[in-house]
C-alpha cells in the first residue's frame, strides 16, 4: 500500500503489504517501549557470550547459536550441557524443554496476527521471545488502532540486534578475564531474576521448588540428565497442586 | 568444563545448535501459522504450558547454587548458596536482571576473595 518499501521482505502471500500500517511511529514505540529492558537484556547476553567461551565454543558458533536458536536461556542451558559433554540428545532435549513455553507465546500471540500472509507471520515468528511476546500482547490489548506488526517488529528487532551485539561482547571480555572471578556465576544469577516473578501463585511456586529440589539430589544422574528430570517432576506437582487448590 | 573441544566436538556444536533452533523455531511458529484452522488452543496444551517456566528456571539454578555435601553446614556455607540468597531476594524485591547480577557477583566476590579467603 502507498508505496511502502520497508515491508523488511515480509510481504503478504499476494505481494501485498497488510494493510493495518499507517506510519513507522508504531515501529518506534516499539523500539522506545522495549528501551528500559535493555537493562536486563544486555547483560544476559553478554553472559550468553562468556558461557560460549566458557564450554569452549568459537566466536564463529556462539554468534551462530544466538542468531540460530535466538533464546537465552536455552543457550545457556545448552552450553553448560555441551561443556560438561552431555549426550547431543540431552542437550536438544533440555533446550526443547526449556523453549517449549514459545508454544503458549505463540498460541496467545496468534489471534493477533491472524490476517497477516503466511510470510510475514513465518517471519514474526522467528524473532517471538519472551519480551517480545509480553511488550506487545499487552500494548495489543491497550491500544488497538497500532499497526500490530510494526510495533511488534520494533521490539523483537530491537531485541535481536541487541541480542547479537551482546554475544559478541560477551565472547570478548569471557576470553579475556581469568576464571577465578567466576563470570559464569552470572548465569544462575539470570536465571534466579527469570524464576522469582515466575513463581507467582501456589501452584507455580510449588512446580519450582520441587522442580529445583530434584534437580540438586539428581546432579549425579548419567548423561546429564537431572534438568530434565527435575523440570518435568515440576511441571506435574505445579499441575497437581493447581488441582488440589481447586 | 573450559578448555578447546576435540575436533569431533566442533560438529557435535553445530548439530545441537541447529536441532534447538529448528525446534524453537517450530515451537515458536506453531500456533501463529496454525491460526485460522484451528479455532481455540486445547485447555490440555495451555495448562501444563503454564509450569514450563518455573519448573525450567529452578531446575536451572539451584544445582548452581546448592551442591549438597556430608554435613549440613558444609552445604549451607558455600559463597555460591550465600551468593545466590542475597541474588534472590533482590531479585524477590526489584525484578530486575541487573540489580540480580550486581548483587550476586558482589556477594560471591565479597566471600570468595574476603570473607572465606
Amino acid at each position: 500500500m502507498d508505496g511502502d518499501t520497508t515491508d523488511g521482505g515480509f510481504a503478504d502471500d499476494d505481494g501485498t503489504i497488510p494493510d493495518d500500517d499507517r506510519t513507522d511511529s508504531d515501529l518506534l514505540a516499539g523500539v522506545r517501549d522495549v528501551l528500559p529492558l535493555m537493562l536486563g537484556i544486555v547483560p544476559f547476553a553478554l553472559v550468553a557470550g562468556i558461557a560460549a567461551v566458557d564450554a569452549g565454543l568459537g566466536l564463529a558458533e556462539a554468534v551462530g547459536m544466538s542468531v540460530i536458536v535466538f533464546a537465552g536461556a536455552s543457550q545457556l542451558a545448552a552450553l553448560e550441557l555441551l561443556g560438561s559433554n552431555a549426550p547431543l540428545a540431552v542437550v536438544i532435549g533440555t533446550a526443547a524443554v526449556i523453549n517449549l513455553r514459545m508454544v503458549m507465546y505463540s498460541a496467545s500471540i496468534a489471534p493477533y496476527f491472524a490476517d497477516y500472509g503466511r510470510r510475514l507471520r513465518a517471519g514474526l515468528a522467528y524473532v517471538l521471545t519472551d519480551q517480545a511476546y509480553a511488550l506487545s500482547v499487552a500494548e495489543f490489548d491497550k491500544n488497538s488502532d497500532r499497526s500490530r506488526w510494526r510495533y511488534y517488529v520494533g521490539v523483537a528487532a530491537s531485541l535481536w540486534v541487541v541480542w547479537q551485539i551482546g554475544t559478541v561482547v560477551g565472547v570478548v571480555i569471557g576470553t579475556g578475564v581469568p576464571d577465578s572471578w567466576g563470570l559464569t556465576f552470572a548465569v544462575p544469577l539470570v536465571f534466579l531474576a527469570l524464576l522469582v516473578p515466575a513463581m507467582k501463585d501456589r501452584p507455580t511456586t510449588a512446580a519450582g521448588v520441587a522442580a529445583g529440589a530434584v534437580a540438586i539430589v539428581a546432579v549425579g544422574l548419567p548423561l546429564n540428565l537431572g534438568l530434565l528430570v527435575g523440570a518435568i517432576t515440576g511441571i506435574v506437582v505445579g499441575l497437581v497442586v493447581e488441582v488440589v487448590v481447586e | 568444563m573450559t578448555g578447546t573441544l576435540p575436533i569431533a566436538g566442533a560438529a557435535r556444536v553445530w548439530v545441537a545448535i541447529v536441532l534447538i533452533g529448528i525446534a524453537t523455531y517450530g515451537f515458536r511458529l506453531s500456533f501463529i501459522h496454525l491460526f485460522g484452522r484451528i479455532d481455540e488452543v486445547p485447555d490440555r496444551i495451555t495448562r501444563p504450558l503454564r509450569y514450563v517456566p518455573p519448573a525450567v528456571l529452578a531446575a536451572l539454578v539451584l544445582p548452581d547454587l546448592v551442591t549438597l555435601r556430608p554435613s549440613v553446614a558444609a552445604t549451607l556455607l558455600d559463597e555460591r548458596l550465600i551468593a545466590g540468597a542475597v541474588a534472590g531476594a533482590v531479585a524477590w524485591r526489584t525484578e530486575r536482571v541487573f540489580a540480580t547480577i550486581v548483587a550476586g557477583m558482589a556477594t560471591l566476590w565479597l566471600f570468595r576473595f574476603v570473607v572465606f579467603a
